[in-house]
């Protein structure tokens, strides 16, 4: 009699639950249950050559195009509550992130990796809604998902679903695009409207209780960045204003560039939604999340030829001259004049925003 | 102590016994307690704080107040002259 | 809203500022009471604009800054309590209490709520029937209404499970314990707009009158607190000492009739520790008898607190105007927002904070 081999470890009900509206802890195991959420969902949407071989790895050939070309590298974990708000989700916001930050290199993002925690009890149908989204944000920013991988977490480990990105691209060793590279005289230049992120995130969470229209600005910036790469214009820094707002931001670069930086409160593109929510709340918008926009610090020569460039590309509309660069006073800042002609300091953001009755 | 701004009422209601509303700022909609402000009317501008609307904003004096601003910055002018 | 655009106004705004420029003949030393309005003039660099005769001062009007620290470790105690969710405006959240903050206690996992509004919390309240919900009602008169609502809304409709931490304070006792004390030097005041709609401004013509201090009641814009400074710069030019209403759009002597009887409704006067300052008699607000039941301190006996400031926050003598944050020797260095040493460092309009954020240090 044949004795059957039978493997103990790791022990996981075979039989696939039939009710499997929710990711359940199977779903982690690597066992049937992985596969089929992988094959079912998540190969319906990513779609690839390279991913098509199933492989645990991704092979890419590197040749004639890429010489001459710097590798681009760049990784980020999202996390967002709500995972659905107006204009966007944790997928594209996930793609878009990482997509985005290859772009401050001036470079073109080529390929995307995706880790999912997904927390026991997901509904299906949202991660089937965030996995293509993943999938049109990938499209519309022309990156192909070439590994990915699936963990599931016990109930209230995990908010609904995380998601880890990494993403690869390539970008001319000539250029030297850099946090480090704002020079006195150049100016400041902001792709369009702040705070639109923040407050559609922050509307979508009830218990702050106000309705707005507004949406996020979530949204690649690869094609609007190369729009200005491409027609030559001599760029020193490009970041993109996420978390902490633009002033947050702002203090970064005169940090790391080792200048200051002045910005006009009039100037700077705010929609009327976003400021009243922001003053209703005792919010100020310099530090609200932005998700689809980008700071532009290039020699001043050369700002109203971008700044043309980006009016006439659909993300830049909005785009405006805020401010410009000059020697630091005694130490890095960034100093803003007011709308009624004052002068106050823009601090970096400290801990979290909290709405207040003062 | 005091963070209070303009808003229009676009609509009134009553929930649970409670005066109730519905105030616009420029696109943000916010539900609002009117029990302090039993006399606004839709289309009204009130001072909301705290979810609480606590008057009414009379706008006759908002331009009665601008326009003595005018007074001040010409008078004073007229007088240097 | 257009004309609200008006006060805002840049051109008009220097004008104004001209004006005082013009009027000025010597020093005057004023306070704004209201810490939204030191907010403001920080914000819009209201301060570098005006004449270098005119010292501003901030005052006490930052309600987060002068709840007393007992009762923000009490609020610190409940929060920690298993069964209960504790709602908040989001300005509490940082504030220090002798050991910890509430922002901590969510931390480490307890169930702490910000609302924008008093009506929220008690809509929580009604959506967790088995928890216990506590409001931590915390603001002066403007806010009084507003919060003293929740518990009205609570009894009528047999809401058991909610209850309020209160803690209102009034103006005018502050004003007239920073007008007593020897070494005051304020010479007149922006009072606070909003506390003004909801109060009148009545109740500081005997102030007025018996201090000789003359008092614009202001608003919140930059050009509406330009107004307040050059009417009251007026008044101590001219010599003509009363209460002048500068925000006759939102304010009336009489104020909000229907707001005062919600507070009458709900409110006795009682004594209040200000932080920082002391006990200042009759200044403040507690829950009437018919109303106790309601009462967090009294539902939940948050007793044996012993509170303990830090040695060398001054924020007291901030609060009261006797000294700038810039002249404390923490200020910057030992004390900032992310290390806050005393309540003026953490709220967004504590005079601390403001210079911290505003200005070089």
């Amino acid at each position: 009699m044949k004795i059957p081999d039978i493997r103990l470890e790791n022990f996981v009900c075979p039989l696939p639950i039939r009710n499997d509206r929710q990711i359940v802890i199977g779903h982690g195991s690597g066992g049937r249950m992985s596969k089929l959420l992988i094959d079912t969902l998540f190969n319906k949407y990513f779609n690839n050559p390279i991913l098509n071989r199933r492989n645990d790895f991704a092979e890419i050939l590197l040749n004639e195009e890429h010489k001459g070309h710097k590798l681009v590298i760049s990784t980020d974990a999202h996390i967002i509550k709500p995972i659905f708000f107006p204009g966007g989700d944790i997928g594209r916001l996930a793609i878009s992130g990482t997509v985005n930050d290859i772009c401050m290199s001036g470079g073109i993002p080529k390929y995307i990796t995706a880790a999912f925690i997904l927390e026991e009890g997901l509904l299906l149908d949202d991660l089937e809604s965030i996995i293509r989204s993943m999938h049109e944000t990938a499209e519309e920013a022309g990156v192909d998902l070439v590994a990915g991988d699936t963990k599931v977490v016990e109930k209230g480990k995990a908010d609904n679903i995380f998601i880890s990105t990494t993403g690869v691209g390539f970008v001319n060793k000539n250029l030297n695009i850099s946090g480090q590279s704002a020079k006195p005289g150049d100016s400041v230049i902001i792709s369009g409207t702040i705070g639109d992120h923040g407050i559609a995130v922050l509307s979508a969470r009830e218990q702050l209780g106000f309705k707005t229209t507004i949406q996020s600005d979530v949204a690649p910036l690869n094609d609007i960045i190369q729009s200005i790469i491409t027609a030559g214009a001599d760029i020193h820094v490009l970041r993109d204003p996420t978390r902490g707002g633009l002033a947050t931001t702002l203090n970064e670069l005169a940090l790391q560039s080792q200048v200051s930086i002045q910005i006009d409160e009039s100037s700077i593109p705010i929609k009327k939604e976003v400021r009243s929510a922001c003053e209703m709340l005792g919010f100020d918008p310099l530090y609200i999340a932005n998700e689809g926009k980008v700071v532009i610090i290039l020699p001043s020569n050369q700002s109203a030829f971008v700044l043309e460039l980006l009016r006439k590309h659909l993300l830049g509309r909005d785009a405006a001259v805020i401010g410009s660069v000059s020697p630091p006073e005694k130490s890095p800042s960034v100093i803003m004049r007011t709308m009624i002609g004052g002068f106050r300091i823009v601090d970096m953001l400290s801990g979290e925003i909290l709405p207040r009755i003062c | 102590m005091c963070l209070a701004i303009p808003g229009k009422i676009i609509d009134l209601f009553v929930t649970e016994n409670t005066k109730m509303g519905k105030v616009d700022f420029n696109g943000v909609e916010v539900e609002v307690c009117f029990e302090a402000t039993p006399e606004a009317q839709i289309g009204d501008y009130v001072i909301v704080h705290a979810g609480f609307a606590i008057s009414v904003l009379d706008e006759s004096e908002a331009q009665e107040t601008l326009d003595l601003f005018e007074q001040i910055n010409n008078s004073q002018d007229n007088n240097s002259n | 809203m257009q004309i609200i655009e008006k006060f805002r106004d840049k051109n008009q705004i220097e004008r104004i500022i001209t004006k005082i420029q013009e009027l000025v003949s010597r020093k005057w030393l004023i306070m704004e009471i209201c810490g939204g309005q030191t907010h403001a003039i920080m914000q819009t660099g209201l301060q570098g604009l005006l004449p270098d005769e005119i010292e501003l001062i901030h005052g006490p009007g930052c309600p987060v800054c002068v709840t007393s620290l007992e009762l923000i470790d009490k609020a610190i105690a409940i929060a920690s309590k298993e069964n209960v969710i504790f709602t908040s405006y989001g300005d509490m959240l940082r504030v220090p209490g002798s050991e910890t903050d509430l922002f901590s206690i969510r931390a480490s996992g307890r169930d702490v709520r910000v609302v924008y509004s008093s009506i929220d919390a008690v809509k929580i309240a009604e959506n967790n029937p088995e928890k216990e919900v506590v409001f931590f009602g915390i603001g002066f008169e403007t806010t009084a209404p507003a919060n003293g609502i929740s518990v009205i809304k609570a009894k009528k409709n047999g809401i058991k499970n909610y209850s309020m931490l209160t803690s209102i304070v009034r103006v005018p006792p502050a004003m007239q314990a920073i007008l007593e004390s020897q070494e005051n030097r304020v010479q007149g005041f922006l009072a606070a707009g909003h506390v003004c709609a909801v109060m009148g401004y009545h109740e500081y013509e005997p102030i007025v009158e018996k201090y000789q201090t003359p008092i614009s009641v202001t608003g919140f814009e930059p050009l509406d607190i330009a107004w307040g400074i050059y009417s009251t710069v007026r008044m101590l030019e001219v010599g003509e000492i009363k209460v002048f209403n500068a925000y006759t759009r939102v304010v009336s002597r009489d104020g909000n009739i229907a707001a005062q009887q919600i507070i009458d409704q709900v409110y006795e006067s009682c004594d209040r520790n200000w932080r920082g300052i002391g006990i200042i008699p009759e200044s403040g607000w507690k829950l009437k008898p018919e109303y106790l039941d309601f009462d967090a301190e009294i539902r939940f006996k948050v007793g044996g607190i012993r509170t303990k400031e830090s040695e060398i926050c001054i924020s007291g003598l901030i609060l009261q105007g006797l000294k700038k944050p810039n002249q404390c020797p923490a200020f910057g260095n030992v004390c900032t927002p992310q290390n806050p040493l005393g309540a003026t460092m953490v709220s967004s309009e504590g005079a601390c904070a403001a210079y911290y954020r505003y200005t070089q240090h």
